[in-house]
């Protein structure tokens, strides 16, 4: 019934609407002559009908343009008219006429039609809409002229930033402008020597723009002749069988020139043998015998000579042929003096890039180790100081960033959830791992191998409880806005602040670690207790007191390490056991019962782990793989890590 | 949760009053062909084996399915079940398991008998069910996006092969976008391995050079990314805009776009098509920061139609407000309505006779158009590429026509003469070439 | 002291010192019987085909539990990478019967075309069909005896083997031990997963090699048939694993072994060389592991490098503990128990509990109770299940007033009061 009324109501409504919009207007007729290809909204159909508005000078267009760039502009599925909408409610809009602004009637949305340019087209019309808006007195719309500029540049728009640029007065938007005026010039720059000199302006530029302008203008393609060619744009000559030009390829560009008969494959040998059977016989050659490609090129060649088939380049012909063509790279990209030059500019630039690229690869090697690091400095502690294997050390980092997850749905702002959530954290998994203390660990203090075994257990139940409360999606744990983004230092060299600020609060741990330790009664006596618990119990020491809170304490910092981990990563139930594995390794090869040793552990661990990935970047498990097993060895060469307990110290 | 163990305790009830009429119907709907009245035999109830991972890794995106399953079981019930019969879920847990996938399927075939199983997720749990399934006869509806190059007789494959999904995605960055070098990143395992291969091919015989494509591995769960995006901004060095597939899966997604986020990459500069990220993995992010970015699927929450907005709503009626539909929710839907009516027009729930009648099936999808089940196990189905919004949700950008699935994909040498037809041929790898079965069984 | 009490028992017969031997071997024999005749395939068909496949991998499992507890109950090397030599020995009898499977498959559907194949053309259709699914067509050097079931049967006792004895060479030559050498016995084990992990591993990667249950030329045999061979098979292979381990454990070897476990440097400084016998029971209980798996895998038709993931030696730790370590049948016991526990309670069977404001359901809450019960057993049970059997003989230890079990740390001492 509803939907009858509504059907009954738009067959009354539809017609007032089309009377009340002027499908006259001149914008809205341009629009019409192009119906067609705007509602199939495709980048290579759609060129003219971005054309034809830019081009319009109708005073509407600009606007008509922009709106259809954010996904504004609709139309009426009957009539083809195209209109902005209003939304009324859910199922209805309120049309508003593109000539005049006015609105002109609600309409059931099923009847409408909304124009949803795809990235490419909104590009094109940004590209479009540039000579509108390099003079929009609003600072953000000339920005986004240059944007689009930067993106879709066209040769008009060279001419257009020169005409504007005397006139800017915002020193940001000014400098851009300059820089995209010479990017743009190497582009399309009328004179060789404008180039020329546009791109020795960029003389050791680190930007990614820069050599995406200037790589185009050296590349080269391998021809082949008779004898060497001479002039400027011949880079080099190669040799075929060389590295950069095998005897194959060098082969078939004589073919594909048709300088030379072609080879033939396994395959068409095979058809070719196929087809010229008769009575079970291949050239007088039993089908039965070509069960090896010698056989059968035995009997392609007996084909060949009854001149059934084409006969085929031996490798001898091949070597010979080859020998009598010379083979060079020519510049295709530019005229030679431009391409001798961008080569030049861009011989100095890649080496300052590989300088910049090792110094990027070492930040990702700090910010992983400090991660590590983090994962493990709560071990450092249970595990280091009081010799507790304790395999529920990655779910208190899970818990932890439950936490920081829970407190975001009560405490919207990220900021503040954030403050609250670290605290909190700490104080959860100091709870839970006092308990744990409590009721598991303390007795098992003389029997390591099975405390391994009672928290593994308590690991994979608090696993599972995570998962039956939280159910087994990721949860969202999002750092605040100001923590978004990356500290820039050039297009390569780059740092997320979140990293940034992991790397801080590890830091932050390793002195509050050391305060702890060697500043603090707690500290004393917690080295009292691990050397020699009986002799500390003497002294009016509290050993249960002292490792309860020792526990405790290392849970806790696995709780913070938790919210940060959670921060940059995810919050899974199984987040705890991607890291558990690589926090023991890292405090085993740094050196038990040393904090210094796992810092150094977790910045061999990290760097070398980065290493790896630099030198197979299309294979990251491999990294993995190979750093656990250069640890193992490691291990088995100092057993008691890099900075080995001495004396005394290494028996308790 | 939902009863893990079965559904329709009173299976009596219904088969003796109700099901004379509906057999009847059901016998004269097909005609006199299937005179061994099979429909007499019906055991009551029929019973429908559900086999997802309820608990492990893979119970992220699993559990979601076998709900989709109980509430399409229920529903079916309360149109009055299938030949008259009560249709019954047995649910078992392979806990993510991949040889505890096999034993689950023979112990829902053999032990539980069931007439159909709908189930799996990852490629490996198939491959690791297809055996148990070709002996014993089973009837398997598959219901996620997978690599292709397969087609087996007893598995109705409702997801997207890789021409449905990732051969369009890569036409639009093609055409639309004008991508000239790609970064494919994917997680190590089948899919990704096999559908960057193909795509590799297809691009090479698009004329994009094979030092323009990028290819990178990471593990399962990856959380370290800033060298990869690093790796992938810096492919813009030479002056070619870059795009990205990606085949990442689960999880590994979060700290991926994360990273991407942190990295200001925006989706005018490189935009990335993940073929993997749906609107459940987006509830794990914020995405005001990933706003442009694309993903390819046959299916979209936001898609308009009635039928999709019934399915939302009964969706989120059932299992609360915040839940979000996806594609391979939506695969099941049609598989399994696909299945009640080739069971109804077979009049029995045999297994071959339910296959012969599977073939030309049609029935509407949510996204608008009609589903129909070709000759070779996969669906047709239309192609639809989404931008990811504030909300998580996709804003439908591009749809295209229904593809039909193709099982062995044509731009791989070995397999583009391949074919599969089981209704003429009887055969899910015929070489076109020498016009001979290579093998009625699969690879596994 | 248990020098001088091993030299007095050698002359007793191996059953007459362990009486148990017996009971365990007839145990066995008497339930394979039983399984047979209840069996689909040789029986009257009560127990299910999958059920008989369970049973058999159940064996499987004991069998490594076995070499489990003669490395841990025994030695007192807590290994983490035991399932990794099974999984070793799973991949190498899983290569011939992918290989050999394929090979006929390829070879019948090449002998239709018009010219007979080369030996590359089967060898490319072979790489093509194995490797297809993770877009490769060429065998990887790590192939290359696939094709010979005797080599792959010697690489099921060789690679474990050998990678123990150099691994455990290293490791015990540089005296890791205790919890140490759990964390590098675990990282060895995490190093190979992830190294499987890898397409370029050879090994289809994540895939893994699937399809192991179709033994090459018997496609004609039903699975129930061959479900109940491997019964057998695996059922004397847990026979005589059971007869070598108490062989090891009963003389003056076994002596020595437990002396390592209680205290490593007394045993040293007697003049024993320490390392060379951890080395040979790391290394036999390797093989043994190995020999497992290459049972329990075709039973399970598929094996990936999931299976080998650290947490899997983590449970056969596990099992060994809830069993009760230090005897043998406790570790069989062990095994048995919790692994068809696991299957009882994962297969949606267990009943749900009904709280009123929450119900339980045995899917989502198993692993809770198997994760405290480790604690539990750990904290009051440490003999395990097998101390029941204490209670039967009325064996007791001995009441030392509350203080520590020995000198060193880990290690249950029960059996320095038996003689």
């Amino acid at each position: 019934m509803a939907r009858f009324l509504v059907l009954l109501w738009m067959v009354l409504s539809l017609p007032a609407s089309a009377v009340a919009q002027d499908a006259n207007a001149p914008i809205q007729k341009l629009l019409q002559e192009h119906g067609e290809i705007i509602a199939k909204s495709s980048r290579k159909t759609i060129g003219p009908a971005i054309d034809a508005l830019g081009d319009s000078s109708l005073p509407k267009a600009p606007e008509v343009l922009q709106k259809w760039q954010d996904k504004e502009l609709w139309f009426i599925k009957e009539s083809g008219l195209f209109v902005y909408t209003e939304k009324v409610d859910g199922k209805t809009e309120r049309m508003i006429d593109i000539a005049t602004g006015e609105p002109i009637g609600e309409i059931a949305k099923r009847d409408l039609k909304q124009l949803k340019p795809n990235s490419g087209i909104r590009g094109m019309i940004g590209a479009a809409l540039v000579k509108f808006q390099l003079r929009d007195p609003s600072r953000t719309t000339r920005l986004r002229a240059l944007n689009a500029i930067s993106r879709d540049a066209e040769e008009t728009h060279l001419s257009a930033l020169r005409d504007v640029m005397g006139d800017e007065s915002d020193p940001e938007i000014s400098a851009q402008m300059a820089r995209l005026e010479r990017l743009l010039t190497i582009e399309f720059g009328e004179t060789e020597d404008e180039r020329i000199a546009a791109i020795q302006h960029f003389e050791g530029d680190l930007g990614v723009d820069v050599r995406a302008a200037l790589n185009p203008l050296v590349s080269v393609r391998v021809e082949a002749a008779e004898a060497a060619p001479e002039g400027e744009d011949v880079v080099r000559v190669l040799s075929p069988g060389s590295e950069d030009l095998s005897r194959e390829d060098a082969y078939d560009i004589l073919v594909r020139a048709e300088l030379a008969k072609p080879r033939i494959s396994r395959d068409d040998k095979r058809a070719a043998l196929i087809a010229n059977i008769s009575d079970g016989e291949v050239a007088g050659i039993q089908v039965a015998s070509l069960n090896s490609e010698d056989a059968r090129d035995l009997a392609y060649a007996a084909l060949a000579e009854q001149g059934t088939v084409d006969p085929v380049a031996t490798e001898a012909e091949v070597d010979e042929t080859l020998g009598g063509f010379v083979f060079f790279e020519r510049y295709t990209g530019a005229p030679p003096a431009v391409a001798l030059a961008a080569a030049s500019v861009l011989n100095g630039i890649e080496t300052k890039v590989a300088l910049n690229q090792t110094a990027d690869l070492a930040l990702d090697a700090v910010s992983l180790a400090s991660i590590y690091f983090l994962a493990a400095i709560g071990l450092a502690i249970t595990f280091g100081v009081m010799g507790v294997i304790n395999m529920a050390h990655g779910e208190f980092i899970m818990m932890g960033a439950y936490t920081g997850f829970v407190v975001q749905q009560f405490v919207p702002d990220h900021t503040l959830s954030i403050i609250i959530a670290i605290p909190l954290a700490f104080a959860v998994t100091f709870g839970a791992g006092v308990t744990m203390e409590r009721l598991v660990i303390r007795h098992l203090y003389h029997r390591p191998l099975e405390t391994l075994l009672a928290t593994f257990g308590i690991s994979i139940a608090l696993q599972q409880i995570a998962k039956n409360i939280f159910g087994t999606q990721a949860r969202p744990l999002t750092a605040p806005g100001w923590l978004d983004g990356s500290l820039v230092f050039n297009d390569i060299v780059s740092i997320s602040y979140i990293r940034i600020a992991i790397f801080v609060l590890a830091l932050l741990f390793l002195a509050l670690f050391l305060f702890v330790m060697n500043r603090t009664r707690l500290g004393l006596e917690v080295r009292a207790v691990t050397q020699n618990p009986r002799m500390a119990a003497s002294m009016g020491i509290n050993p249960d007191k002292i490792n309860m809170l020792t526990f405790g304490f290392g849970s806790g910092i696995a709780g913070i390490a938790g919210v940060a981990i959670g921060l940059y990563a995810k919050v899974t139930s199984e987040m705890g056991a991607d890291y558990i594995v690589q926090a023991f390794m890292t405090v085993v090869v740094g050196g038990v019962g040393n904090i210094w040793g796992t810092l150094l552990g977790a910045s061999l661990v990290g760097t070398l782990q980065k290493y790896i990935e630099f030198l197979n970047p299309s294979n990251t498990l491999a990294a993995q793989t190979y750093m656990i097993l250069f640890i193992i060895l490691f291990i088995q060469f100092r057993p008691r890590g890099i900075i080995a307990l001495k004396g005394r110290a290494a028996e308790a | 949760m939902a009863n893990v163990t079965a559904f329709g305790k009173h299976p009596a009830r219904h088969a003796k009053g109700l099901s004379m009429s509906r057999k009847i119907l059901a016998t004269t709907a097909v005609g006199l062909a299937l005179a061994s009245a099979p429909a007499m035999a019906q055991d009551c109830p029929i019973k429908v084996g559900v086999l997802h991972s309820l608990s492990g890794t893979m119970a992220i995106s699993e559990t979601t399915l076998k709900d989709t399953m109980e509430m399409l079981v229920e529903q079916q019930n309360e149109k009055g079940g299938v030949l008259g019969c009560e249709l019954e879920a047995v649910v078992v847990d392979p806990a993510s398991d991949w040889p505890l996938f096999a034993e689950k399927a023979r112990e829902l075939l053999t032990v539980h008998e069931v007439d159909v199983i709908f189930g799996n997720w990852t490629s490996v749990s198939r491959k690791s069910v297809l055996p148990v399934i070709e002996e014993l006869n089973g009837l398997l509806f598959y219901p996620v996006q997978y690599e292709g190059e397969e087609s087996s007789k007893n598995v109705f494959y409702t997801g997207a092969a890789p021409n449905q999904q990732a051969i369009p995605a890569t036409d639009y960055f093609l055409e639309e976008l004008e991508v000239e070098k790609f970064a494919l990143l994917g997680t190590d395992y089948v899919y990704p391995r096999t559908t960057n291969n193909i795509l590799e091919s297809y691009l090479q015989q698009k004329g994009i050079a094979a030092e323009d494509i990028f290819v990178n591995y990471t593990p399962f769960g990856h959380s370290d990314w800033s060298k990869i995006v690093a790796d992938v901004v810096a492919l813009g060095a030479d002056g070619k805009k870059v795009g990205v597939i990606s085949t990442i899966n689960g999880d590994a997604n979060v700290g991926f776009y994360k990273e991407l986020a942190a990295a200001g990459i925006s989706a005018d500069d490189i935009p990335v098509v993940a073929f993997s990220v749906g609107e459940e993995e987006l509830a794990g992010l914020d995405t005001s920061n990933l706003v442009g970015h694309l993903a390819a699927w046959n299916y979209f929450q936001s898609a308009e139609s009635d039928a999709n907005e019934a399915w939302v709503a009964a969706w989120k009626e059932r299992m609360g407000e915040e839940r979000v539909t996806n594609d391979p929710m939506e695969a099941h839907y049609i598989g399994f309505n696909m299945w009640v009516n080739a069971a109804t027009e077979a009049g029995t729930t045999d297994v071959d006779a339910v296959r012969e009648a599977m073939y030309g099936q049609e029935f509407p999808n949510l996204t608008g158009g009609t589903a129909v089940m070709l000759p070779n196990h996969h669906l047709a189905k239309p192609v639809l590429i989404g931008e990811i919004q504030e909300d998580g949700q996709f804003d439908i950008i591009s749809q295209t026509e229904e593809v039909p699935g193709d099982a062995w994909t044509d731009y791989l040498p070995e397999s583009a003469v391949l074919m599969s037809d089981w209704q003429e041929k009887g055969c899910g790898m015929f070489n076109t070439e020498t016009n001979t079965c290579v093998q009625i069984k699969s690879n596994y | 002291m248990s020098e001088l009490s091993a030299g007095a028992i050698r002359r007793k017969p191996l059953v007459v010192q362990y009486p148990s031997l017996l009971i365990f071997l007839g145990c066995l024999a008497l339930f394979t019987v039983a399984v047979t005749v209840l069996s689909e395939g040789f029986g009257i068909g009560v127990i299910s085909t999958s059920f008989v496949k369970t049973l058999g991998k159940t064996l499987c499992l004991c069998l490594v539990a076995l070499a489990m507890d003669l490395v841990w109950g025994y030695c007192g090397i807590l290994s983490l990478g035991h399932m990794a030599f099974f999984g070793i020995g799973g991949y190498a009898i899983g290569m011939w019967l992918m290989y050999a499977r394929t090979e006929l498959i390829v070879i019948e559907s090449l002998a239709n075309q018009a010219l007979p194949p080369t030996a590359q053309e089967i060898s490319d259709g072979i790489a093509t069909q194995i490797f297809g699914v993770v877009g490769a067509s060429e065998f990887p050097p790590i192939w290359a005896f696939s094709h010979s079931l005797t080599l792959q049967l010697l690489a099921v006792i060789l690679v474990p083997g050998l990678l123990a004895l150099v691994f455990g060479w290293l490791a015990f030559r540089s005296r890791v031990t205790g919890v140490y050498l759990s964390i590098l016995t675990q990282a060895m084990t995490l190093a190979l997963s992830l190294y499987l992990f890898q397409n370029d591993s050879g090994l289809r990667g994540n895939n893994g090699l699937s399809g192991l249950q179709n033994l090459p030329g018997l496609g004609d045999v039903p699975q129930s048939v061959v479900s109940v061979w491997f019964l057998w098979a695996s059922a004397l292979a847990l026979g005589l694993g059971y007869l070598a381990c108490v062989a090891i454990v009963s003389g003056k070897f076994g002596s020595v072994i437990r002396a390592i476990r209680d205290d490593e440097a007394r045993v040293r400084f007697l003049g024993y060389p320490v390392e060379a016998y951890k080395l040979f029971i790391f290394t036999f209980t390797a093989i043994l592991a190995g020999i497992a798996g290459a049972l329990y895998y075709p039973q399970a038709g598929i094996i990936n490098p999931a299976e080998i993931a650290p947490i899997a030696s983590i449970y056969l730790a596990v099992w060994v503990a809830i069993g009760g370590r230090g005897r043998l049948y406790g570790a069989v016991i062990g095994a048995a128990f919790v692994s068809l526990l696991s299957t009882w309670f994962t297969g949606g069977q267990a009943p749900d509990v009904n709280l009123g404001f929450y119900t339980i359901e045995w899917v989502n809450w198993w692993t809770v109770l198997l994760g405290l019960s480790f604690v539990a057993v750990t904290l009051f049970a440490p003999k395990g299940i097998g101390g029941l059997f204490d209670l039967i003989t009325a064996k007791r230890s001995p009441d030392r007033h509350g203080a520590d079990l020995g000198p060193d740390a880990g290690a249950l001492r029960e059996k320095e009061a038996e003689t």
